[in-house]
């Protein structure tokens, strides 16, 4: 029985080097964790057509994500029943089969496999197709344009995990203007940093307390207001709001800001006239739209375990793949309104690409910091020496009214590290294999009776 | 090959080999002024494709979608400035590099000032104490004659394609 006694200590907010370096650790998150927990996969403008697929990842191992010619979402395991070899190895595309390059084994976009040479001769009687489809995953949720999937055919329902992160994650998801869903992916970055993973899903669950380390960005302005003169990496579209950062009983942690009563557009997108009419329009439209509820601004999360969005400025997903116990495969989606003008999608890709991703002006620090973290753990004397996890752990409460609006799940108004407390209790639970009422956060004493509901 | 045209290799040969030294002594500015006010500098990603669409599908495009990097003159002198906030932790110590170019071809005939050259890049970084990376790839540039320029050209555009689908490397932090 894995224990993570002496790994984690939440309630005095310790937390052990070694889940950052130890090759036991990692394999007991690629054993329980990764095969249990809701993953992101891909979008759904990624496999718009029947045929189309697109090669992703779960945990360490090789996905395809795919439409059939019927036009159902399919996600299977990159690897032939026969001899393991991948049956596809382009990263997107379109296509008929996937036919194994070793003995040519060959199956349909819905899995199922239709040809193998010399079937009559050699298998006959003995083989039943029916029987040896592409592995596919038990559950697959399709949320408003996104694609997750579990190899957990127990686990619950990709909204009951979600939870009330939910209303956070749907403001990275819907059209800038308040409308529903609606985005589309414009590209995907995938590299490798020397890191353990968590430290990167960590630095999204609300970690503001790292900005110092982007004062670079910050003192030559890389922002979409930039050339106008403003300083910064982003405009700061939350300077009137107050910042809340939430843990939710699943294990999800988010850094989003609630405007005041009556707020009204500030000012961003200065580099063009043209973007930020567009923008201003938007904020009128999603008030609108949102009611009240517009006066939620998002800002960045993380849905357990490696699945971070940034809002707003700049917009996407990150999947934070376990590569090794530390490396880590980023795969950072791009976001933007599917039927937002030309012109706005072209000023905003510009500014994905100089603040986001290796050639990124804002992450680039990040990783710097992520790698040398990485390394500087992995010392026998470093080992010895706990991380601290102490930051305001006490000031948070459950489900307030911030400005009179009611923000559900365990908040803070000051920056504080209870997310990744949060997040380290689930993950303890994942790697002792508890039940999905736990995995839930059901029995979570932080959230009262309120996650028992 | 004329005279006229190995005159022209070897200018250009002399404003690459000018370029790489300036990067890998640091002289960033010195560096920044052989940028044309329009200039292109493109990385696209490479994907694996089936055969028989490499043309249309194996590299991101300029000017739409996601690449390593689709950005202008602006852009490249905001990195520079970074850099010398000294604050730049993924620079900050500075990395040390070397730039090699070599198979130099002039591509065309030159055209209003302009001429097309391509090149094969190896970019070695190594960083801090163990961090080494091997960026191996070619290049098409585009060379404008200009008076302006100390060197007498400016890099008006320049397309950078490096051999690897995913990013072997944690950052991109040198110049190409």
């Amino acid at each position: 029985m894995f224990s993570t006694d002496g790994l984690v200590d939440i309630d005095n907010g310790i937390v052990s080097r070694d889940i950052f370096v130890s090759p036991e650790v990692f394999q007991r998150e690629l054993d329980t964790l990764f095969t249990r927990a809701w993953l992101f996969v891909g979008h759904e403008s990624q496999v718009a057509n029947p045929g189309d697929f697109f090669t992703s990842r779960m945990g360490e191992e090789s996905v395809i994500l795919c439409r059939d010619k019927a036009g159902a979402v399919h996600v299977f395991l990159n690897s032939c029943r026969h001899r393991g070899m991948k049956v596809c190895r382009y990263d997107e595309g379109s296509t008929t089969l996937f036919t194994c390059p070793y003995h040519n084994w060959a199956y349909g976009l819905d899995g199922r496999l239709m040809g193998v040479p010399q079937y009559k001769q050699l298998y006959e009687g003995v083989l039943d197709k029916a029987d040896w489809p592409l592995v596919e995953v038990p559950k697959l949720a399709r949320y408003k344009g996104t694609v997750w999937a579990t190899w957990d055919p127990e686990a619950p329902d990709f909204e009951t995990w979600l939870g009330d992160a939910r209303q956070h994650l749907d403001e990275a998801l819907d059209c800038r203007d308040g409308r529903p869903g609606g985005s589309e992916v414009i590209g995907v970055h995938k590299w490798i940093f020397p890191s353990n993973w968590k430290f990167a899903a960590e630095n999204f669950l609300g970690d503001t307390y790292h900005n110092p380390s982007h004062r670079s960005v910050d003192l030559i302005g890389i922002g979409p207001s930039a050339a106008a003169g403003v300083k910064g990496r982003r405009d700061n579209e939350m300077a009137k709001a107050t910042h809340v950062w939430i843990s939710f009983p699943a294990g999800h942690g988010i850094h989003s800001a609630i405007a005041p009563l009556g707020d009204t557009y500030q000012e961003s997108f200065k580099d063009n006239p043209e973007i930020e009419a567009y923008f201003r329009h938007c904020f009128e439209e999603r008030q609108r739209r949102k009611g009240e509820d517009a006066r939620l601004i998002p800002f960045v999360g993380t849905i357990f375990p490696n699945t971070s969005y940034h809002g707003r400025q700049p917009r996407g997903l990150c999947v934070w793949h376990p590569h090794g116990p530390t490396e880590t495969e980023a795969w950072r989606f791009f976001l933007v309104d599917a039927d937002a003008p030309a012109a706005v999608k072209d000023f905003l890709r510009r500014y994905y690409m100089r603040y986001s991703g290796p050639a990124g002006m804002t992450e680039q620090d990040d990783m710097e910091n992520w790698n040398y973290a990485t390394a500087a753990s992995r010392g026998a004397i470093a080992r010895r020496h706990p991380f601290n996890y102490q930051q305001s752990i006490t000031a948070a409460s459950l489900d307030p009214e911030v400005l009179g609006y009611r923000v559900p799940g365990l908040v803070s108004t000051q920056v504080t590290e209870h997310m990744s407390l949060g997040f380290y209790r689930r993950w303890a639970d994942h790697l002792e294999e508890r039940s999905w009422d736990v995995l839930l956060g059901l029995g979570d004493t932080r959230f009262g009776s309120a996650a028992a509901s | 090959m004329n005279l006229e045209d190995l005159l022209l290799k070897a200018e250009v040969e002399a404003f690459l080999h000018l370029e790489a030294d300036l990067l890998d002594s640091r002289r960033f500015d010195e560096w920044l002024a052989l940028l044309a006010d329009d200039l292109v500098y493109f990385m696209p990603q490479r994907r694996n494709v089936r055969y028989g669409l490499h043309a249309e599908a194996e590299n991101t495009r300029q000017g739409e979608g996601i690449s390593w990097f689709d950005e202008d003159r602006w852009t490249l002198t905001k990195r520079v400035e970074q850099i010398q906030t000294g604050l730049h932790y993924a620079e900050e110590p500075l990395s040390r590099t070397t730039h090699m170019v070599s198979n130099i071809m002039v591509t065309g005939q030159p055209v209003a000032g302009e001429v097309a050259v391509s090149c094969r890049f190896l970019v070695h970084q190594n960083r801090v104490q163990y961090e080494t990376y091997t960026f191996i790839g070619r290049r098409h540039d585009i060379l404008r004659r200009a008076a302006s320029s100390p060197a007498g050209w400016l890099l008006a555009r320049r397309e950078i394609i490096l051999d690897q689908n995913v990013l072997l490397a944690k950052n991109l932090t040198t110049f190409f």
